[in-house]
């Protein structure tokens, strides 16, 4: 009886989460329709590029819990390698995406693999000279065009559509919001993403039962270098000029602050914090130069009330969730599962 | 050849003195409270403009300073900087002494942000870069083709005296023991009846003390500088500490000449625009080959 009333509860919350979905999607797909303010549209644009940037640092921060401070490199080499191949040889947008990742996961691996071994926040600080040194290379090679960049990057070509407006852009990005959020959704619940939430939680745990942590950590930092190469390679037809200034350690921090602020883990939450990291800065635009400052205090003040970011993901909080996350949606131990959450303390964040 | 690399390596002591002071106090904050603190190279950045202030202040109407003065007011730097270091201690990372590592690092991400906007929206600070008011005559001794002023040397000889001073503080005092100890197991030295937090404070004082010194010491001898100053600097010294074995002292003095002579040989062959890929290569490559850095301890990963 009980049980019943539950599960209709439950049905219910799902049914107007769902409702909740539907709706901010069907809102977000009618913006062009509603204003043709480019401006409003660029903003817009700009706003779902850094969601994709950012769910693809989620997969890194968020899942695994490894500290990536250069993930704007992985942008660059997407929107580098597509800026090159289209100027230089003539490839279409969509064919250079491949040669990106390559390169992207290339790079992942020569960083991560002596990286990961060691504690997590070495990977903070590698992470970090690696930007600063694609962003080094960016700007003294020739073939990427010095300080100026690489500049009149043809058009993104579907079919026989081309893209050349900013709504065009908007709805290409926002395909590909859609497409990382489903992506992580679907991550999160795999055996990878599984992993990678009892890495983050507790890493000698993790090991103790027999999950690889090296390697998956490697995984989680290659996943998230191909969403970044992806998102930089259709980032530069967008806005058809680039250059080394975009990709330095500033957007790498934006990036990190969208996860952080919005929720370490959470997709809705690091979609939030990207919009959020996004137009701030734009409705402040008068205090021009106290803006980073703003964004700093309020960034320090929010790790310190709120470790986990505003909307984080369900916390693990105790020893049951983390027993079953390793299991799955098996049901069978779920009573003794409770129990055991109920018994082990959560984990005190706040004191 | 021989001649030129000589040259190399006396200028990259010279730098290395510059990193040394610096990664020494990464190195003391992350061995007590396992923390990289992003915002280090930025008490040294804040110390460069406070000296500046300062100095400016000091010496209106003399057109070059006494060294007796420089002395002085690089004594009274090095203890604001502390101050505002063991400030920032108390009020951002004590608070936060329990959150994960991944919420502390970005908590200090967040507040080098706030130091750098902070100096930048400061008026007569700023964006542009500023003439420090003081610089050492051009008089020295030739070693080589080189040249060095006394300025130089002096550099180095104070940066040598200071780290000394840190390695007797820390090897050879009760207090020193007391930070070992809560390196070493915080709780266990709570049971012991040391004060963990005033500990602490005290390390981030040191810290922040000595990247002060280190400010001012660059003021003088490059006579500019600029509020990004601090994050060039900051990635160089934790490189050097990380080089050295972080959370070693000796270790961050090696590892700050160490990573000078290889950035100074590095950028003589590349060229001056390749430093910090030089600095990150030599990290990498470290790391794949001995991760606990030179004379760092092996230590066993806690379970």
């Amino acid at each position: 009886m009980l049980a019943r009333r539950v599960r209709a509860k439950v049905d219910g919350f799902k049914a107007m989460r769902g409702g909740i979905v539907v709706a901010v999607v069907v809102v977000a797909a009618l913006i062009p329709q509603m204003t043709q303010n480019q401006y409003y549209l660029g903003v817009a644009f700009q706003a779902e590029m850094l969601m994709c940037l950012a769910l693809g640092l989620n997969i890194v921060v968020g899942y695994a819990g490894m500290l990536d401070l250069g993930f704007a490199a992985f942008f660059a080499i997407g929107a580098y390698t597509t800026g090159i191949l289209s100027t230089k040889e003539h490839w279409s947008i969509i064919a250079s995406i491949v040669p990106g990742v390559v390169i992207a996961v290339v790079c992942a691996l020569i960083i991560g693999f002596p990286t990961l071994r060691l504690r997590s926040d070495y990977l903070a600080v590698v992470t970090l000279g690696f930007g600063e040194i694609i962003q080094t290379i960016a700007i003294n090679l020739n073939q990427t065009g010095g300080p100026t960049g690489i500049y009149a990057i043809p058009a993104l070509t579907i079919g026989s559509v081309v893209v050349n407006s900013n709504t065009g852009y908007y709805y290409v990005f926002f395909v590909l919001v859609i497409a990382f959020a489903l992506f992580s959704t679907r991550l999160r619940g795999s055996r990878l993403g599984r992993a990678w939430l009892c890495i983050r939680e507790d890493e000698d745990a993790a090991k103790a039962m027999g999950i690889n942590t090296n390697h998956y950590k490697l995984y989680a930092y290659v996943f998230g270098a191909v969403l970044g190469s992806i998102t930089g390679s259709l980032y530069a037809p967008a806005l058809t000029a680039i250059s080394p200034a975009s990709f330095g350690f500033s957007e790498s921090l934006l990036i990190v602050m969208a996860v952080a602020i919005g929720g370490l883990g959470s997709i809705w939450g690091v979609m939030f914090g990207a919009a959020v990291v996004e137009v701030f800065p734009e409705v402040f635009r008068s205090f021009a130069q106290a803006r980073l400052l703003v964004f700093g205090v309020l960034l320090v003040f929010l790790m310190i009330v709120r470790p986990r970011g505003l909307f984080p993901e369900r916390a693990f909080q105790g020893a049951g969730t983390r027993i079953r996350a390793l299991l799955g949606r098996t049901k069978i131990a779920s009573p003794l599962l409770v129990a055991a959450d109920a018994i082990v303390a959560p984990p005190t964040e706040d004191p | 050849m021989v001649s030129l690399l000589l040259n190399e390596i006396g200028n990259g002591i010279f730098l290395g003195a510059f990193f040394g002071l610096v990664a020494l106090g990464y190195s003391m904050v992350y061995g007590i409270l396992r923390l990289i603190n992003f915002a280090h190279g930025d008490f040294y950045m804040v110390a460069a403009f406070v000296s500046y202030t300062i100095l400016g202040a000091v010496l209106v109407g003399h057109s070059r300073g006494q060294w007796w003065t420089v002395l002085w007011v690089g004594i009274l730097v090095m203890i604001i900087t502390g101050g505002l270091a063991m400030l920032i201690n108390q009020l951002v990372y004590r608070p936060m002494r329990r959150a994960a590592i991944l919420s502390l690092m970005i908590a200090a991400i967040g507040l080098s942000q706030v130091l750098e906007n902070g100096v930048l929206v400061t008026p007569n600070w700023g964006a542009t870069y500023l003439v420090y008011p003081v610089t050492t005559p051009a008089a020295g001794f030739n070693l080589g083709s080189n040249h060095y002023t006394w300025g130089q040397l002096i550099i180095v000889l104070v940066s040598g005296l200071l780290a000394l001073g840190v390695y007797f503080l820390v090897s050879r005092t009760l207090l020193g023991k007391a930070m070992r100890a809560v390196s070493e197991d915080r709780i266990a030295a709570t049971l012991m009846g040391i004060n963990v937090d005033l500990v602490i404070g005290i390390v981030f004082f040191i810290g922040g003390a000595l990247a002060g010194a280190a400010a001012v010491m660059t003021g003088v001898y490059y006579g500019q500088i600029d509020y990004l100053m601090g994050f060039t600097v900051g990635l160089e010294a934790f490189t050097a500490a990380v080089l050295g074995g972080i959370g070693n002292i000796g270790g961050a003095v090696l590892g700050g000449l160490i990573l000078g002579i290889v950035q100074s040989i590095g950028t003589g062959i590349f060229g001056a625009e390749w430093a910090i890929v030089v600095a990150f290569g030599a990290l990498v490559l470290m790391l794949w080959f001995r991760p606990t850095g030179l004379l760092g301890e092996r230590v066993a990963r806690r379970m």
